[in-house]
This record gives structure tokens, sequence and C-alpha cells, in this order.
């Protein structure tokens, strides 16, 4: 927990010098007669962060923050093969929704975490993995006229958009 | 369960395949068509001027059934647009996209040259009207005249006289950029995000003028709120009540006090000749319903057909003309 | 009471044959989709527009205000149910009602949330029908000083909203404006904070890829992390019965409600303003009159009554500037607006005079779809209990589909959606780390009003900062506002001083 709470303040200071950094493409003072300019909105909170994050540092070095205190792992084993299981699928269904769309990532992505993560019979895992983009296909696209991204498998879709319009 | 749910599904698929695949025989003679939703891109945000024309034209084209596939209107209004035109850029080749433009269409590519957008790249496909301005105050002002007007902007002193309008470098700045030069005159110019906010704060008296659309300040005008002093457009070109405005040429300041808000759609580069007859046949429909004809009239806007290589050198002598004005206004280098 | 006649004339408009049907259909497909993470009111109005050439203008109003209250209804149910706000307008109603979800009290924060939406929508149909055209008026006052006074206000009412930890609350709600600022800096037109060069980071970071994000996929995680991957989502059951003893436990809420509505409704008819200030509002506002702050955030049923009772009530006051000043209150509003113009009908302030049938029937129509809002959303409610009740391994993979999802429709950008994983991620590390994480939400909302309100005024002070004390309405707010900050830590000294004396002697 202890290197957590300084790694996170750490990596949020370095976050904060590059937004200031970044604030800086545009005037960061006050400007005569018209005020601040536009960068001087996010410079100045940038600064701000980068202060509370001094603060969270000096805290930590003189342990009166409770997580600068704990002894206690910031994640157990057992905790961070679940959150790279579960973190790890989601990121690879959002990439693979570049390559074979929603209507492919998705009930991939079902099946592997009913099936697998959830241990559910292949009877569920299976028959949500074809209900959900059936529904979301007639909500979304049908109802709402909001095409979600299909990547290579656009052209299986024409006869399905000839048959509904 | 699972089983019959699948075999609903494959039996969906072979049919929706079979009548695809009559649709694709029997079409494969005639012109082009959509296979899909026709991405309708507006370069501009939620709720402005820009978005509503876009989607009343898609209702148009809903209502009276001028598409075979639905036109989705979808907002890329960052940064004055330029999220849209890169967009579109990236899309190059894609027949299902299309964009309603304005003006942002021809300043956002001058003032962020790190986009990479060329617009004279893309496929024009028509022009549908050009939008107007005019100078507006309210009636509690007393002001009646463009002289009255002038006289009071500088008996306010310099920088007292609050102007408002969209964001800087857009057209309504350039537009008082234009009065400023004219009349020799200094206003504090004020951005506000719409030109619907404008028109309120007008009313509101948070601001002392504005150089509104017609339509933004046409409900204020007709309860005797406002007061429109004069109308940047040449003489004669505007019909129907905003037509008694008189123009600043009529009031004689000369020919050159003349601004327009282009309406047009473009689509990406190298669609082929085909798909853009389609889009110019659909929005050819568009132009000529009763709708859109009454649109025209009851707004304030002229209207303008144009398409094909007429179209890309109109973009390209308003680009050449903003060029100049952003340079005066020290917008760009 | 002429007003009064023709209220009456607008109900028998609302309750022809075809606008009922309209209303309850309207009513239905609203709750849909404001129960879907990431769609709100505007995205239902938006898409359905088209669809009401197809009926008379009076009629097609009539139903797309059916799909703003359904929507705005809906909204309540995800913030309850997944602690996700699926729009601006319902992230204070996840501040109470997701612990309320996890106590097992599902039911009765959704009957509490439709209950005091009921009150809010009446009490501002009424307020709407007696004082719609002198409030125009006030509407009009408000330029960008008062606007800027008002966010100062919104943010004073949670400022106590933040956990005990200083610095944290401090930065998440720096962190929060910071992000508010990516995009577009409209006073100088230059892009600005556009991250490597993506064009996605144009349209600014939208607050609900933040918020899906962070509720979403971080609070996804989290979950899983304490059940590690077993339990129930909730221990929900419901009856008809239990319907009923929730409803009559309300009373005891009754006084929250009626304030809600009021702020609600004043706040929502400020143009620049909307629903969502007013829920936050409402929200502080509760807490601070509350006799026991500390149990806010934790599953006090006031925490979900002020803020439904408020957002309905501002969504029935961003009516008001839309009909007289032809100027959104809100986005959904503005398609509301656009809308009119497609119908032929020129908002503004002779609306009132030249299509009475018009507004009078939108006005009583209001009031019959706040009815029938509240018996459908009371009657889905076992459906929705039904659902809590799946396993978690299998709710928690359709609500990460549901989150994707969400998070590309507003925008249809990919960008989006990966930018959505990264916050949700972030944010489940930062929460592990006692980070604050409501402060960011509602800091990314009142931003981008508070930013250029302020720069505005500064242009047409020639920079003067009196402007905002000088002005009765924004000196006023500003001077509430002030006090509302210096408030706490007054009350903290005085406590300390008196620890300080209870300690002296020894």
């Amino acid at each position: 927990m202890r290197v957590a709470e300084l790694s996170m303040a750490v990596v949020m200071a370095i976050f904060s010098l590059y937004l200031m950094w970044k604030s800086t493409e545009l005037p960061i003072g006050w400007i005569p007669a018209e005020g601040p300019g536009g960068g001087a909105f996010p410079f100045w909170l940038s600064l701000g962060m980068l202060l509370c994050c001094l603060w969270m540092i000096g805290r930590w070095v003189t342990r009166t923050s409770p997580p600068s205190r704990s002894t206690e792992p910031f994640m157990t084993p057992q905790t961070l093969k679940l959150f790279l299981l579960v973190a790890g699928s989601l990121a690879a269904m959002i990439g693979l929704i570049h390559i074979i769309g929603v209507y492919g990532a998705v009930p991939l992505f079902l099946i592997f975490y009913i099936r697998f993560l959830g241990r559910h019979s292949w009877a569920i895992a299976g028959s949500l993995a074809v209900s959900t983009p059936i529904a979301a296909f007639l909500f979304f696209e049908i109802a709402l006229k909001k095409t979600l991204p299909k990547g290579y498998t656009e052209p299986l879709f024409y006869p399905l958009y000839d048959f509904f319009y | 369960m699972n089983k019959f749910t699948s075999k609903i599904l494959s039996a969906a698929v072979a049919l929706s395949v079979g009548l695809g695949f009559t649709a694709a025989v029997v079409k494969e003679a005639a012109a082009w068509e959509p296979k899909k939703p026709v991405e309708f891109v507006i370069m501009a945000g939620k709720g402005g001027g820009a978005d509503r024309l876009a989607r009343f034209i898609q209702g148009i084209i809903e209502k009276n059934g001028l598409a075979s596939k639905p036109f989705v209107p979808i907002n890329k209004g960052g940064g004055s647009g330029a999220e849209a035109l890169r967009y579109l850029k990236d899309r190059a080749g894609d027949p299902h996209v299309i964009m309603a433009t304005l003006n942002s269409y021809y300043t956002t590519p001058l003032r962020n040259p790190d986009i990479g957008v060329d617009i004279a790249e893309f496929t024009p496909i028509t022009r549908l009207a050009e939008d107007t301005f005019q100078l507006w105050v309210t009636t509690d002002s007393g002001i009646t005249t463009v002289d009255e007007y002038v006289a009071a902007v500088k008996a306010a002193g310099p920088g007292n006289w609050k102007m408002g309008g969209t964001g800087k470098g857009q057209e309504d700045s350039l537009v008082t950029a234009m009065l400023e030069k004219k009349f020799d005159i200094k206003v504090t110019y004020v951005p506000y995000k719409g030109g619907g906010t404008v028109a309120k704060e007008l009313i509101g008296k948070h601001i002392d003028s504005t150089v509104n659309n017609p339509s933004e300040q046409a409900g204020f005008w007709e309860a005797g709120k406002s007061r429109p002093l004069a109308s940047f457009t040449p003489k004669g070109k505007l019909q129907g009540r905003f037509g008694d405005i008189p123009t600043f040429e009529e009031l004689g300041y000369g020919s050159d006090m003349v601004y327009y808000m282009q309406r047009s759609v473009i689509a990406p580069a190298g669609i082929g000749e085909d798909v853009q007859a389609y889009y110019v046949g659909v929005f050819e429909k568009v132009y000529k319903s009763a709708e859109w004809q009454e649109y025209l009239t009851n707004k304030g806007l002229i209207p303008g057909w144009l398409t094909g290589s007429a179209l890309t050198e109109y973009f390209l002598t308003e680009r050449e003309a903003h060029r100049q004005m952003l340079q005066a206004a020290g917008e760009i280098d | 009471m002429e007003v009064l006649g023709l209220l009456i004339n607008g109900f028998v408009i609302a309750f022809e044959p075809l606008n009922l049907a309209l209303i309850v259909a309207g009513v239905v497909v609203g709750l849909f989709i404001g129960a879907m993470p990431g769609l709100g009111s505007v995205n239902g109005v938006a898409i359905l527009l088209p669809m009401t050439f197809l009926v008379p203008p009076t009629s097609a109003v009539i139903f797309l205000a059916a799909i703003y209250y359904g929507a705005m209804y809906g909204g309540a149910i995800s913030s309850i149910m997944l602690g996700i706000p699926g729009a601006s307008t319902a992230v204070a109603t996840t501040f109470d009602g997701r612990p309320l979800a996890l106590k097992g009290q599902a039911d009765k924060a959704l009957v509490a949330a439709a209950a005091a939406s009921f009150v809010g929508g009446s009490i501002s149909v009424v307020l709407f029908t007696l004082f719609a055209l002198p409030l125009a008026g006030v509407a009009l006052a408000f330029g960008p000083p008062e606007t800027f006074a008002l966010m100062v206000l919104a943010f004073a009412t949670f400022i106590g909203l933040g956990g005990d930890d200083i610095p944290k609350t401090l930065f998440s709600i720096l962190i929060g404006l910071v992000f508010s600022t990516v995009g577009l800096d409209i006073i100088s037109g230059e892009p600005r904070l556009i991250f490597g060069g993506l064009t996605g980071f144009y349209h600014g970071i939208n607050f609900l890829v933040l918020a899906i994000g962070i509720y979403g996929i971080g609070e996804m995680l989290w979950t899983i992390e304490i059940s590690q991957g077993e339990v129930l989502m909730s221990k929900a059951t419901v009856s008809f019965r239990r319907i009923l003893s929730n409803l009559r436990d309300l009373k005891g809420n009754i006084k929250t409600m009626i304030m809600g509505s009021f702020l609600g409704y004043f706040v929502g008819i400020l143009p620049a303003a909307g629903a969502t200030p007013g829920s936050l509002m409402a929200y502080g506002v509760a807490k601070t009159m509350s006799k026991n702050p500390e149990t806010y955030g934790k599953g006090n049923i006031d925490g979900v009554v002020a803020p439904e009772a408020a957002n309905n009530a501002a969504s029935t006051g961003s009516m008001l500037p839309m009909l007289t000043l032809g100027i959104p209150g809100s986005p959904t509003t503005a398609i509301l607006l656009g809308g009119m113009v497609i119908w032929g009908l020129e908002p503004g302030p002779l609306v009132f005079t030249d299509h009475p049938d018009f507004v009078w029937g939108l006005i009583a129509s209001l009031y019959a779809a706040n009815l029938f809002a509240l018996l459908i959303n009371i009657g889905f409610i076992p459906a929705f209990i039904w659902v809590l009740k799946m396993p978690f391994t299998i709710l928690a993979p359709i609500i990460f589909v549901l989150c994707v999802v969400g998070g590309y429709v507003p925008t249809q950008s990919m960008h989006d959606v990966w930018l959505m994983l990264i916050f949700g991620v972030v944010g489940y590390f930062m929460r592990k780390l006692d980070y604050p994480m409501a402060p960011m939400v509602l800091a990314i909302v009142l931003g981008p009003l508070a930013e250029p309100a302020m720069r505005q005024s500064l242009i047409g002070s020639q920079g003067d900062v009196m402007i905002f004390f000088e002005r009765p309405i924004s000196g006023t707010i500003m001077v509430i506002a002030l006090f509302l900050i210096v408030l706490p830590l007054i009350k903290n000294m005085r406590k300390r001083r008196k620890r300080n004396a209870a300690n002296g002697p020894n």
C-alpha cells in the first residue's frame, strides 16, 4: 500500500507537470482588459494538482495518511490475477472491435467471461452470446439508428440493412 | 432454448442473405445506391444553427422517403469542425459518409494547418443555400439607423461597446471586423458558444449589438424586442419579410459589405462519380421540396443551388477570401 | 383565471386518444433509453425527432416531451441499480442510490426516485402554469457574471461532498476541472490540450466517458475485487406490499422533495444551467440542512429524493427559456427547439399568444407524462429487481458490454471507448487509495459552464473582477456562495476550539 500511495502521487505529479507544460501552448497570463488567457485555467489548476501531489508525498514521508501507514499489500496475488483477467479481456474486446466489430467481439467476450471466468454452463454462455448482439442490433441500429462499429464484418450486414429499411 | 434461438437466427440470416442477393442482382444495372445507413456528419455541436439545419434536411429526406437507407446525423463539432474535417479526410473513398458544412469549412483548416486537411480534395455534392447576416440592436437602445449606431459606438468610447458573437475567428467575428474597418470604430468582442445564446444576451442587454443570422433573431424581432439596422447582403437578394431590411449597399456604404454563411454538403475524396451523382440526386429532391423552399423564405436564406466543379471553384474562391479576412484580423500569418 | 382556462383546454388536447397513446409510448421508450448507460434524454429526443413528421406538431411535441420525462425517470434507474449515471442529470442520484442498492434496498431507492420525480414534476408544472411569463424576465437577466456566480454557488453547495482526505479531494476537483478544459477554447477559438495531437480530443473529454469509466468500469472492478467474483449484486426482494410500504415511508422525505423541486425549477429556468447543476445543488442543500449529514453518501433516502425531485423540476423549468426566449436550457431542449422550428413554430416571446394550443397542450402533456411515468416506472420495478438478482458473473460482463457500447454511441468514436477504459482502470486504482471520485465527475460537468462565463464577464468588464459583485443578482449569489464556503471552515474551527476547551483542564 505504501509503495502504491507514493507511486500514484509521483505519477500524478508528473502528469500535472505535463499538463502545465501543455497549457503553455496558449497564453497563461492575465491579458489586460480581457482577463485570463486561454491557457490560464488549465495551467494554474494543474499547478494546484501538483501542489496537492507534493502535499500527499509530504504526508507519505511523515506517515500521516491512512494508506501510507497501511502495511496491507495493494493487491493480493489473487486480486491481481482477477484484475488482469477482467481488465485484460475488456481491453482485448475493445481491441477486437476494431477488427471484427462489436458483433464479433462481444460474443467472444461474453463466452470467455461467463463460461471461463464465471464457470456457468455452455447453454447460458451461448444463449447470452447470441441474444445480446441481436438485442443490441435491434435496439441501437434499427430502433435508434446508431450504427455500431463492425470492422471487417461490415459487408455481412448489407443484406440485413436491405431487409430492415 | 439455445438450439431454438440459433435455428431462428440461421433462418433469418439465410432469408436476409437471399433477399440481399436478389436485390443486388436486380440493382446491378441500376445506379449506385447506399448499402447501409449513411453517416451525415455535422461539423458543429448539437442544438446550434448548423445542427438544426442538418436535422431539418434529414427530416425532409425521411418524411418524403428520398433515400433507401436512413441518413444518420452525427455531430463532430470538436475544434470548430477540425475533428469532422479530419474524420472525412480519413474516410477517403468511403461512399457512406457525407458532411454538412458551414464557413468553418474554410476557416478551420486555415487556422489549424496541423490537421493536414485541404478542402480542395473533398468531393463537392451541393450548395443548398447561403445564410445571411444583419446588424442587430435592441429596440430600447433607440438606435434606428446605421449612422446613429456608429455615433453611439463612438460616443461610448473605445472598448466600451460590447459586440456579441460566436467564437473568435468564426463568422461573427469576421463580420464584426468588417464593420470596424468600414466605420473606423472599435468594439469589444465577446465570444459565446452559439448564435442563439448571442441573440438572448442582446435582449437581456448583456451586450450592445450582434450580427446574428435572421433565424436567430426572428422571434425577438417579431416581438418588437430587437431591430435590424442593415443587412450584409447585395441589393434585392433577400426575399420575404427580411427583404425589407435595407442592405449596406442600398444605404450607400458600398457593395463590399457583404458576407454569407454557406450551407453545403460535401463527401470524402475518391468516392466515384456514380456515388456523387446519387447524392446530388437526393439533395436535388430536398432542394425542390416545398418544405425547403418555405424554410428559405421564412428564415431569410438565399437560395443557391450549385454543384460539381462550379461548387469546388466557389469553395476555393471563398477560402481565399477568408484567408485574407483572417490575415486582416491578425488571426493567421 | 385566464391561465386556468387555457390549461384546461390544454388538458383536453393532451387527453385526445392519439396524444394519450403517444404519451404512454413516449414514456416507455424514454424510460428504456434513459436507463441505458450512455443514452440520455438528448439521444432519445434527437433520434426520434424525424418520426414526429408523421403527426401534427402539437402531438409531436407531446411525444417528445413524454420521451424527455421518461428518460429523466429512467436515468435514475441505471444510477441506482448499476451505479452508472446514464446522463449528467443523474450523477447526484448515484451518491446515495447506489449504496442503498448494495444494502439490498434497491426497490426502496427506486420507489423514492419515482415518487420524488413525480413531486418535482408536479410542483414545477404548477409553477410553470402560474409564473411562466414573469420568470422569462429572470432568465433574461442572467448574463455571464450571474452564470459564473451560480456555478460558484454550485461548487460551494457540494464542498463537503469529498472524503476526509483534503489533498486528495482537492486533487480530484482540480483534475476534473483541467479535463473539462480539453478541446476548444471558445474565447480564443484555439484548440487546447490536444494530447498527442489525437483528433478525438478536439471534442473535449465527454462527461459520459469519465462517468461511465469511473462509475461503470472502475466500480465493477472494485466490486469484483471485494466479492472475488462470487456474490450476487444485490439481495433485493420485491412485492407489491413492499412497494406500498416504501411509498408510505416516504412521508418523512416530503420536505426534501419540495425543497428539491423549487430549487431545481428555478435553476432549470436559467438558460445556461439546466438540470445538472440543479440536481447537484439540491443534493448539497439537502445534506447541509440535514441533522445527520454524515449518513449522506452511505444510503440516505433523502440523498436520492432531493436530486431526483430537482432534476425533474428542472427539466420542466428548462422548457421556459426554450419557449419564451428560443434559448435552450439544456441540450435536450435544444433539440426540441430544433423540432419546433421544423414544425414551423417560431419560439420566442410571442409563442404564448400566437400558439396557445401548442404551449398549453405541451404543459398539460408534461403533467400527464409525469403521471404515466410514475405508474409505468413503478410497474417496471419488479422487472429491474429481477435483473439485479442474476448471478454477478453473468451481470458483470453484460454491464461491461453496456459500458463499451454506451461509451461509443454518444460521439460514435472508438477514441472515447479507449479513454473510458483508461479512466476506469486508473479510477479503480485511485479509489483503492482513497481518492474521492465524485468531485472529479462534478467538476467536469460544471467546468465548461463556469470558465467561459467567467471570461466572458471579464471581457465585458475590461478585466475588472468587481463585475461579479457589483451586479445585484450575481453579487447576491456570490455572497451566499462565499458564505457557504466559509461556513464549514468556521464550524470546523469551533469544533476544534470546543475540543481544545474540553481538553484544556487536563
